[in-house]
């Protein structure tokens, strides 16, 4: 029987339930709403002001900024800008590179840390405990420290293409897709929180399946990975922001118009004299399918930055 | 185990070679192999009065960037922590500078910060003309702060989320049995939420900083390192001397020394921060 009990604002409410940290304060609520609301334009402003230039005129653009239009789109309002982002730069193409990219990465780095994660936590091996340090500590390492020794490295890497039906090596990653997939497809923290996840599905599901005879791959992909969506939802958010973001690394490692990115784009609307128009539909344009994502996935999205803090 | 290749050949190789190529003369394309110098590039690099700016403004980024956004960010996952109707929306919102891109982002307040742009007009608005604002981004002393107050407002929302997590593993209950006391409000911060939140303040003070030293795009798209080396950072300098310059030895011997302070620090906070108990 769940007791009730009257709460400050006088509302009921079971007890038995736990209110975990979530203390009533509303901070007086019309008072509350007020402050949060202009909080809330404080975050949004720049953002909304962004969506309306892409449909203004320059010349507008500059007489809307003494006014709130700068915030509507109203006036001479069309989808210009755009079009002159598609004749002066190859928006699709820079798109379809970072779609390509991000996706790649998503897929190859769920399956890789996963199986890492696999290996590490059910499997009994000489190293284990070596292993898991090593990834673990790499995890206090920036990009940024090893981003320079990383580009002449690749330089010297070896890849195997196929010409004239042959199939040749060459030397020297710079330039090309793979420079931008593979090094970010193993992931210390992509494994940590597989392997964390790991530990919470009860040993005894994969003891009863080697007991019947299946395999350590069976096990993986049938018993394993099924109960780990909620995990492997997180690492592939946390795994396309960054690689949608990629912006030092493409910026060094990739020189051709038609490999690089959408975040090196934004250097062709610097080196032309600048047409803020343009440029705010450009900046528009690659926001709005991690916007559209991030408004459908909100709960999934919030909760994978979340887990992040939990290790602690 | 394929991760573990990986990790090795894309993670430990370049570290460790970060080690070994900054004793050497190694240029990104050269037609000879590199030849050992010792110590040359350091000596180059401490005798590099740029070196010491770009430190200098890296310190003073982080110096104001960890304490503001940590506490900022406390402060807004207080606020959506509340059970009043509509708080997801409050918190949707507060989140959206952290899908933009800092790319994105950057170009928008960049349009945004010029002289005759949206922030002067809104200052002078909000003000009554009495602000007239300056050209934030070519004016050497407002370049950084400029910078500093755009980064916050961009990341702020991921360590709100943060802290949320770490307020909800507080138990409600602690909350009622405070109540009951008579605990006033600060009270009720200061003997439960605060010290509910020991595991979040420690991994939310060595985020913010690796990400605050690491400060590099930001530089990139606004500035350039200027006006007048105002907000060059050791990233940008390290990256500036590999890649535009090829200088993958002196590159590597930057990012050694920006290793070490990335490290140095991050153990300080882990030993001020550890478990005294």
């Amino acid at each position: 029987m769940a007791t009730i009990t009257t709460t400050r604002d006088g509302v009921p409410r079971a007890a038995s339930q736990p209110t975990r940290g979530r203390p009533d304060r509303g901070f007086g609520t019309i008072g509350g709403y007020i402050g949060r609301t202009v909080l809330a334009l404080f975050f949004a402003f720049p953002i909304i002001f962004m969506f309306a230039s892409s449909l203004k005129p320059d010349n507008q653009i500059f007489a809307d900024l003494s006014s709130l239009r700068a915030f509507l789109p109203v006036g001479d309002i069309s989808m210009d800008n755009y079009k002159a982002v598609f004749d002066t730069v190859p928006a699709w193409r820079f798109l379809a590179n970072s779609i390509g990219v991000s996706l790649l990465t998503v897929v190859l780095g769920v399956l890789v840390n996963s199986l890492a994660a696999f290996a590490l936590s059910r499997m009994r091996w000489r190293g284990r405990g070596f292993v898991l340090a090593a990834i673990i500590a790499t995890l206090v390492v920036p990009f940024e420290t090893f981003a320079l020794p990383l580009l002449w490295w690749v330089n010297k890497l070896p890849w195997l293409v196929m010409q004239n039906g042959q199939p040749m090596w060459t030397l020297g990653w710079l330039d090309s897709y793979q420079v931008q997939i593979i090094p970010f497809i193993a992931n210390a923290f992509s494994i940590y929180l597989y392997y964390s996840y790991f530990s919470t599905i009860p040993k005894e599901l994969d003891e009863a399946a080697r007991i019947d005879g299946a395999s350590w791959f069976r096990i993986y992909r049938s018993i394993i990975m099924p109960l780990a969506g909620p995990a492997t939802a997180t690492v592939a958010i946390l795994t396309f922001l960054p690689a949608w973001n990629q912006f030092l690394w493409p910026l060094m490692a990739v020189q051709s118009e038609n490999l690089r990115p959408v975040m090196v784009g934004v250097q062709y609307f610097f080196q032309l004299d600048v047409a803020w128009g343009p440029m705010m539909a450009y900046a528009s344009l690659i926001t709005i399918p991690v916007l559209a994502l991030f408004l459908s996935f909100q709960r999934a999205f919030i909760g994978s930055i979340a887990s992040s803090g939990v290790k602690g | 185990m394929p991760a573990l290749v990986l990790i090795v050949v894309f993670f430990f190789v370049p570290v460790l070679l970060g080690f070994v190529l900054s004793l050497t003369n190694a240029r990104l394309t050269s037609p000879q192999g590199p030849q050992f110098v010792g110590l040359d590039n350091f000596t180059r690099l401490f005798s590099d009065p740029l070196f010491w700016k770009s430190l200098r403004n890296t310190v003073y980024f982080g110096a104001v960037v960890v304490p503001l956004q940590s506490g900022f960010a406390l402060g807004l996952a207080l606020l959506i922590n509340a059970r009043i109707r509509g708080i997801n929306v409050y918190r949707t919102v507060y989140f959206l500078p952290v899908v933009t891109s800092i790319v994105v982002v950057s170009i928008l307040w960049t349009f945004m910060y010029q002289r005759d742009g949206l922030v002067n007009h809104m200052l002078q608005a909000v003000s009554f003309n009495l602000i007239q604002g300056t050209d934030w981004l070519n004016n050497p002393s407002t370049a950084m702060p400029a910078i500093i107050f755009m980064s916050i407002w961009q990341a702020v929302g991921f360590h709100m989320v943060i802290w949320l997590a770490g307020l909800q593993t507080i138990p409600g209950d602690l909350y009622e049995a405070a109540e009951l006391d008579g605990a006033s409000t600060w009270q009720r911060f200061k003997y439960v939420t605060w010290p509910g939140l020991r595991a979040t303040r420690s991994f939310i003070l060595v985020t913010i900083t690796i990400a605050a030293l690491s400060l590099f795009a930001q530089i990139k798209i606004m500035t350039n390192g200027g006006p007048l080396d105002s907000t060059s950072t050791v990233v940008f300098q390290s990256v500036r001397a590999g890649y535009e310059q090829q200088q993958t030895a002196y590159a590597s011997a930057i990012s050694l020394v920006f290793f070490v302070l990335v490290l140095t620090v991050s153990l300080v906070q882990r030993f001020l921060t550890r478990d005294k108990d």
